[in-house]
């Protein structure tokens, strides 16, 4: 009887393994994912406010694919017979009766379209935080200006879209906007009524306005959007993350995680939470109730007609802006031209061309990929401080009736208020800001300088009084020092325990707000360290 | 001799087509006025006057009719809680039948417009959806679309309607309190009034179709949730994030 040796075990590789194998050998793909998966993406918390605006993108996109096919974009009248009974044997366009109908009488369709909604205050609500983080902390300045530039366009853009996706259901509040929309455009000068007349193809409300707006807010703005998404998202991979300065860190290296696993896992972690919030608002807050507001008619309107909250500031600045009609050379130029076409392009082009105008005052020409605190820029952080507040008065000055019934206050008031705050608030925030970052840069050289103050107090043969300091201590590092962004970092291995979470967190704010203790004497040589060279 | 013919003709002419309010009906009124004449000379007299003839600080009621007294005291509006740009709804502090008495003795000055009688057939043959395309002709531009109330100048205000019973409604309407105009029966017909009273009922009264209705008001509250809930919400979530790792 003669034994046959056993076959010799082959490990089989996995279905994961496997289908790598097969893509790498017909296309080569082996190399680009590697290098791919091995980046390395920084931690800090405030560089995930980005990601709320990609992942609100992306549950726009699911759920306005869902309402498309519902929607009917259409002028055509018809009285409505559906199930919402305070509007049956109304007369009103296709649109605004399929628009019901998604409510009513559709699966799901109501709440589809109220996360659709939601999902859309909160895209350009993170469009703007995301903005105010990148100002703050310099993260424009060079080699990151297209991408600062590219990122004002998807700002713009996203606006744009948010209001013709409003404007579609065709009710009173979205129809009186639209009266809006075409009278800014018949403001302006020589070329307004031709301008109106272009846009909504002839005379208030035109014909087929809805199918051409429809267009433009599921296949012209979204396709934009994408691609400058991508091209956003491209020169981000490509330029690498910006990350503040911290032990091991240089302006040549990344310190972080791997896109996979762990950068991956948190990202699509954070993407359920952000369903998740999107979900709970669109389940539980009902958002543009079309049905109470009524079919669009030209001789209504109803009061407190408000935009959603990004044309908000528009809305203020209309409010605000005196009424004041210039008439010569056989033209009109009315006073909304102003405060709505006029001021924010003055606004958009300032923040467009903020970056360039900051290098050109400091003179400062050096590629930067190490952030800078706010305090360590105070006249920028000002200036961020001043455009906030005039935004802000602008903002609130858009629901200021609103404001004026909640509240019991003068509606007048209220006018006259915003515009002596718009006036006067902005310079003095820019002022007490500035000064506040002065402080704060000296109070941090002053440790850095003498130490810390122990607390000790002694008293001299001679009968004074001296505190003790103490010099710092050096700072320990939290990652070893890392040669290149290769790299990935050992996780942290106590983060469960609740007493380090909490500080952790605490940690968290503290390095951008409060001044932070453990921040090393500066170190020479590296001109990042230097804010603000030239001002 | 003719002149006596003719007046005793007058006077057969008169008994036979005399008002037919029995003497039960017409002493009750009597009792009505006298009530609310002692109610009224205690609670109204120091501003209206002593006749209803107003004065400094307070209207004539010579003329208002029943409907105006309703209005006016059932929402609490008179007696004047504090002078100021305009009377506020609060609770009433009269009884309906007080209220009614003092109606009785403003009526008895002098006509006016009657408080309405809405009876439940015409109730609800009223047409919902024609009460709300009247109310989005004619009130929304103050009431806003929903019926939440909106500011006016200096400090008066179109109220919120959630609270206004279909009488109080249609006595506004025909009686056009404080800064609003007077919808008359020439303008607005009693069906259409009372339709209108329908839709309102109706709007104040059936739940929020999608959730919490952020008082109706649409894209302010709407604003406000989504960046303190919404983005507040989300940014702690990035802070608890970037606390479960070093940092």
């Amino acid at each position: 009887m003669t034994t046959v040796p056993p076959p010799p075990l082959v490990k089989r590789p996995g279905p994961v393994r496997a289908l790598n194998r097969a893509a790498d050998e017909r296309f080569g793909t082996q190399g680009a994912l590697r290098r791919n998966l091995n980046k390395v993406f920084p931690d800090h918390w405030s560089f995930m406010i980005g990601e709320i605006a990609l992942y609100s993108f992306v549950i726009l996109v699911l759920t306005g694919i869902y309402l498309t096919l519902f929607f009917d974009p259409s002028n055509t009248e018809v009285v409505y017979d559906g199930s919402y009974v305070p509007l049956k044997g109304v007369e009103m366009s296709r649109a605004y009766a399929s628009t019901l109908e998604i409510s009513f009488d559709t699966r799901a369709g109501l709440v589809f379209r109220q996360i659709h909604h939601w999902a859309a205050l909160l895209f350009v609500a993170s469009i703007l935080v995301h903005l105010m983080r990148v100002f703050f902390t310099g993260a424009f300045r060079k080699p990151r200006e297209v991408n600062w530039l590219i990122g004002v366009g998807l700002f713009v853009l996203g606006i744009l879209e948010g209001f013709a996706g409003y404007s579609l259901p065709d009710d009173l509040l979205s129809g009186t906007g639209l009266r809006i929309a075409s009278s800014i455009a018949q403001s302006i000068p020589v070329v307004g009524t031709w301008a109106s007349f272009l846009v909504f193809n002839g005379e208030w409300p035109g014909e087929n306005f809805i199918p051409r707006l429809y267009v433009v807010h599921i296949l012209l703005v979204p396709g934009i959007l994408l691609a400058l998404i991508g091209a956003h998202l491209g020169i981000l991979w490509h330029q690498k993350h910006t990350d503040f300065p911290g032990p091991g860190k240089t302006e040549h290296n990344v310190v972080g995680h791997r896109v996979f696993p762990v950068f991956a896992a948190k990202s699509s972690g954070f993407f359920m939470l952000v369903f998740a919030m999107l979900a709970l608002l669109g389940g539980l807050a009902q958002i543009n109730p079309i049905w109470a507001f009524g079919p669009y008619d030209p001789a209504n309107v109803s009061s407190a007609s408000q935009p959603d909250w990004y044309i908000g500031f528009l809305d203020g600045s209309t409010r605000l802006f005196p009424p004041w009609e210039f008439r010569g050379l056989g033209h009109t130029v009315p006073a909304v031209f102003w405060p709505t076409l006029i001021l924010p392009g003055i606004l958009f082009t300032l923040l467009a061309v903020y970056p360039f105008i900051e290098a050109k005052v400091t003179g400062d020409k050096e590629s930067h990929n190490l952030l800078q605190r706010p305090r360590e820029a105070p006249t920028r952080t000002g200036l961020g401080a001043f455009a906030i507040t005039f935004y802000l008065v602008l903002w609130i000055s858009g629901g200021n009736d609103v404001i004026a019934k909640t509240f019991d206050i003068s509606l007048n008031a209220m006018t006259w208020a915003g515009r002596v705050g718009a006036i006067v608030l902005p310079p003095i925030v820019f002022y007490l800001t500035r000064k506040l970052c002065i402080h704060l840069q000296e109070r941090d050289r002053e440790i850095a300088e003498h130490g810390i103050e122990t607390g000790i107090i002694q008293q001299l043969p001679n009968g004074e009084f001296v505190e003790e300091h103490r010099p710092k201590l050096p700072p320990v590092p939290d990652h070893p020092r890392v040669p290149t962004d290769r790299v990935a970092l050992p996780s942290a291995g106590d983060g469960h325990a609740k007493g380090a979470l909490v500080r952790r967190a605490g940690r968290a704010v503290s390095g951008f707000f409060v001044e932070e203790e453990e921040r090393q004497p500066e170190p020479t040589g590296s001109s990042s360290q230097h804010p603000e060279g030239g001002h | 001799m003719v002149l006596l013919v003719a007046l005793a003709a007058t006077g057969v002419l008169w008994t036979a087509f005399a008002p037919r309010g029995t003497a039960e009906d017409t002493a009750a009124t009597n009792e009505a006025v006298r009530a609310g004449r002692a109610l009224y000379l205690q609670g109204c007299s120091s501003c209206h006057g002593l006749q209803g003839q107003g004065g400094n600080q307070a209207p004539s009621l010579i003329g208002v009719g029943s409907a105006a007294v309703d209005f006016q005291v059932s929402t609490g509006r008179m007696p004047l809680a504090a002078p100021g740009a305009q009377a506020k709804r609060k609770d009433p502090i009269y009884s309906q039948t007080q209220i009614d008495q003092l109606a009785a003795y403003i009526d008895s000055l002098g006509g006016g417009p009657r408080k309405p009688v809405i009876d439940e057939a015409e109730w609800n043959d009223a047409d919902l959806a024609h009460g709300g395309e009247l109310y989005r002709a004619n009130c929304a531009q103050c009431h806003q679309a929903a019926g939440a109330g909106a500011p006016l100048t200096y400090g008066k205000y179109a109220p919120d309607l959630s609270h206004a019973t279909p009488t109080q409604i249609i006595e506004a309407m025909r009686t056009g309190p404080e800064s609003m105009p007077l919808f008359g029966p020439g303008q607005v017909d009693e069906a259409d009034a009372v339709a209108i009273a329908k839709y309102i009922r109706h709007v104040s009264e059936a739940p929020a179709a999608g959730g919490h209705g952020l008082g109706k008001y649409g894209p302010v509250p709407e604003g406000l949730l989504a960046w303190l809930v919404g983005i507040g919400g989300l940014l702690a979530v990035c802070l608890w994030i970037g606390a479960r790792q070093k940092v």
